[in-house]
């Protein structure tokens, strides 16, 4: 061995410790960062959930009690609502489904140009306000509205239709301001997915139609996921639609917990129900990820 | 995995497809033998896979005929067709082991089960995958899913199988490997193969026949060696191949650089624009002596020396052609050979060798 090579044998420490610390310096810089955010996330998430849930826990007369999570599950007013809420969500979801799924797949067979505008469509009513557009359909199914009255002027209808404030109608505009939250995701998995493989399908001997059930849709399955997810999840807490165009006949979770504190200033019975409706939530999604299996589509 | 199916020929006529003013398929005619193995060769937008994929029925030819064996399959869908295709992509289905893969094709044909299974580890073993069934694609390397896709593709097997650059996204030393493999499961399958490829090498190792592309027409279509040593024109003696094109003026079959008249044993081809000599590095003959008078005389200072590894290049500054390069093998007797920079060198290049074509084909 020459004399340089056990220098350098020697010396193989160097700089090891500047390394080091330069390694901690980037690992403190990176927690600095992000601390801010996470501490906002801290307090302004999850300490009112913590502090909400703990209300639950207290009667009216402030004593440590399950009284309202009793009330919730003995009162059939409670039941009926949980009942309504289900109804509709899953009314609303399903479809959304059925006018969504063939839009997307619509979407991604057209040149990206045209898929494009089109998208625009689909966004900009996402971006006009709830509340506007609540309204806007009120405006369509009222008795004497615009859908009415154009059915009766073809003769198709002599009565009016009942289309608003009834279950009708929330589901008719929840359906409108849901439908982009399936879209978007949906869409989004949907270009991802490899046009070789339904053509590697057809080749194999798969029909048009056989290539689409058995290669495309399991692919678009995760996006698909995703946006029921989202829209079941908005469903089951949505307040303003089911609020106007339901006219007060249609009571869903959100409304009972909004007049549980307005109309009986009960906090601990409306967080009872802020918990059960969180709880019933965080067990949708982990149903549906095991009737689905997603953990074996996700993987790629 | 010898079949009792016979493998198909395949007849093309006229077969011509636009993309708005551009011709991706010029009124192609070709017929490929049955159990032949022919490559589709061209740069990017040369027709290439534009007529792979009229073959497999994805993309639909404003006009021409397609025939397998006795059958027009002109407008018979992809599914009907009963190809083999391997994708470039190798379009695995990620949601299914690689067993599922291979026993995809099987399924749908409405075969059992049980004889899903055993044709599947068949398939697997001849493309010595044996044991790997049971693994999801995202756990299989590059090289092996590429061999899974050929398994699918063969397992149910196919009169015709296409591949559509199957190994360009393969390292190089895998790539290679996987030519020799290829050859040796087209000997074993009775199968027509048609494989395209902008690889010139991966084309001169595997085919049967090439058939080289440009602008949506066949330039040439010829066995690997007559491909090689004899091109019918410019375009396909530069993109097969290394070389250094010069011009030179042809008259009444004879060619000359500079008035000087070329020794040249080959046929020169008749065609549009001007002549070009061939002079590929492998050919020169280097020497420290005169040029003796039978070949043609080349000879110049040593411009420049190059070290490949398996060989060094010679570049040459020759009054007649300017800067040719020489290639000479790296072993013993190679290496008392090499100039020194500077130094005057004969080169030799043979009337066998002399290669002179047309800019392009008449």
């Amino acid at each position: 061995m020459s004399a340089k090579d056990l220098s350098s044998h020697a010396q193989s420490d160097l700089n090891k410790d500047i390394l080091k610390n330069s390694e901690r310096k980037e690992h403190l810089t990176f927690i600095g960062l992000s601390l801010p955010a996470i501490l906002a996330i801290l307090i302004v998430v999850f300490l009112p959930i913590f502090w909400l849930s703990s209300l639950s826990f207290y009667s009216s007369s402030g004593d440590l009690s399950s009284e309202n999570y009793a009330r919730i599950f003995n009162s059939s007013l409670y039941l009926k609502t949980f009942f309504v809420t289900f109804q509709i969500s899953i009314s609303v979801t399903l479809i959304c489904i059925l006018l969504g799924y063939p839009l997307c797949y619509w979407l991604t067979r057209l040149p990206n140009k045209w898929s494009a505008i089109l998208m625009v469509f689909v966004l900009v009513p996402f971006w006009t306000s709830v509340l506007v557009r609540t309204y806007a359909w009120l405006v369509l199914l009222q008795r004497n509205g615009v859908i009415n009255s154009a059915l009766i002027s073809l003769g198709i209808i002599e009565e009016p239709l009942q289309l608003a404030h009834n279950l009708t109608g929330s589901i008719i505009g929840m359906v409108h301001i849901m439908l982009p939250f399936l879209v978007l995701p949906l869409y989004a998995a949907m270009r991802n997915i490899d046009m070789d493989l339904v053509r590697a399908a057809k080749g194999l001997g798969c029909s048009p139609r056989s290539a689409f059930w058995r290669v495309f849709f399991p692919m678009s399955m995760p996006g698909l996921f995703a946006g029921v997810v989202l829209v079941f999840i908005l469903s089951l807490g949505f307040y303003v639609t089911p609020a106007l165009l339901g006219g007060g006949r249609v009571q869903m979770l959100a409304q009972r917990i909004e007049s549980t504190i307005t109309v009986y200033s009960n906090w601990g019975a409306a967080s009872a129900l802020g918990v059960v409706l969180l709880i019933i939530s965080l067990a949708m999604i982990w149903l549906m990820h095991r009737a689905f299996g997603l953990d074996k589509l996700f993987m790629r | 995995m010898k079949s009792t199916v016979q493998s198909l020929p395949i007849s093309l006529t006229d077969l011509s497809k636009h993309y708005g003013l551009v011709k991706a398929l010029d009124k192609v005619s070709l017929d490929i033998a049955a159990g032949e193995f022919l490559t589709l060769l061209g740069p990017s937008g040369s027709g290439k896979t534009t007529l792979l994929m009229a073959l497999a029925g994805f993309v639909r030819p404003d006009s021409g005929s397609i025939i397998f064996g006795e059958n027009e399959m002109i407008t018979t869908p992809p599914h009907k067709r009963g190809l083999g295709m391997v994708f470039q992509s190798y379009a695995l289905f990620p949601f299914m082991t690689a067993a599922e893969n291979v026993e995809f094709p099987l399924k749908i044909r409405g075969i059992s089960k049980a004889e899903q299974r055993i044709r599947a580890e068949r398939a697997l073993e001849t493309v010595q995958l044996q044991g790997f069934g049971d693994r999801r694609i995202n756990q299989l390397s590059g090289g092996q899913r590429q061999r899974v896709a050929l398994a699918r593709a063969m397992v149910f097997e196919p009169r015709i199988i296409l591949m559509d650059e199957p190994l360009s996204a393969l390292d190089k030393k895998l790539r290679e490997h996987m030519q020799i493999e290829l050859k040796a499961l087209h000997d074993k399958l009775d199968a027509t193969i048609v494989y395209v490829t902008h690889d010139q090498r991966e084309a001169l190792t595997m085919s049967d026949r090439i058939a080289v592309f440009n602008n949506g027409r066949i330039e040439q279509i010829e066995t690997p060696e007559r491909l090689y040593r004899r091109p019918n024109s410019f375009f396909v003696a530069d993109f097969i191949g290394e070389s250094v094109s010069v011009p030179v003026e042809v008259s009444s079959n004879i060619a000359k650089i500079q008035g000087l008249s070329l020794k040249t044993n080959l046929p020169i081809l008749s065609g549009r624009g001007g002549y070009k000599l061939i002079i590929r590095p492998e050919l020169l003959q280097l020497t420290s002596n005169k040029v003796p008078k039978t070949s043609n005389d080349l000879s110049g200072h040593v411009h420049d020396i190059i070290y490949q590894g398996d060989s060094v290049l010679v570049i040459i500054n020759c009054e007649l052609t300017g800067l040719i390069n020489a290639r000479i093998p790296a072993n013993r007797v190679g290496q008392k050979g090499i100039p020194s920079k500077g130094e005057w060198v004969g080169v030799a290049l043979h009337p066998e060798d002399t290669i002179i074509v047309p800019e392009q084909v008449s």
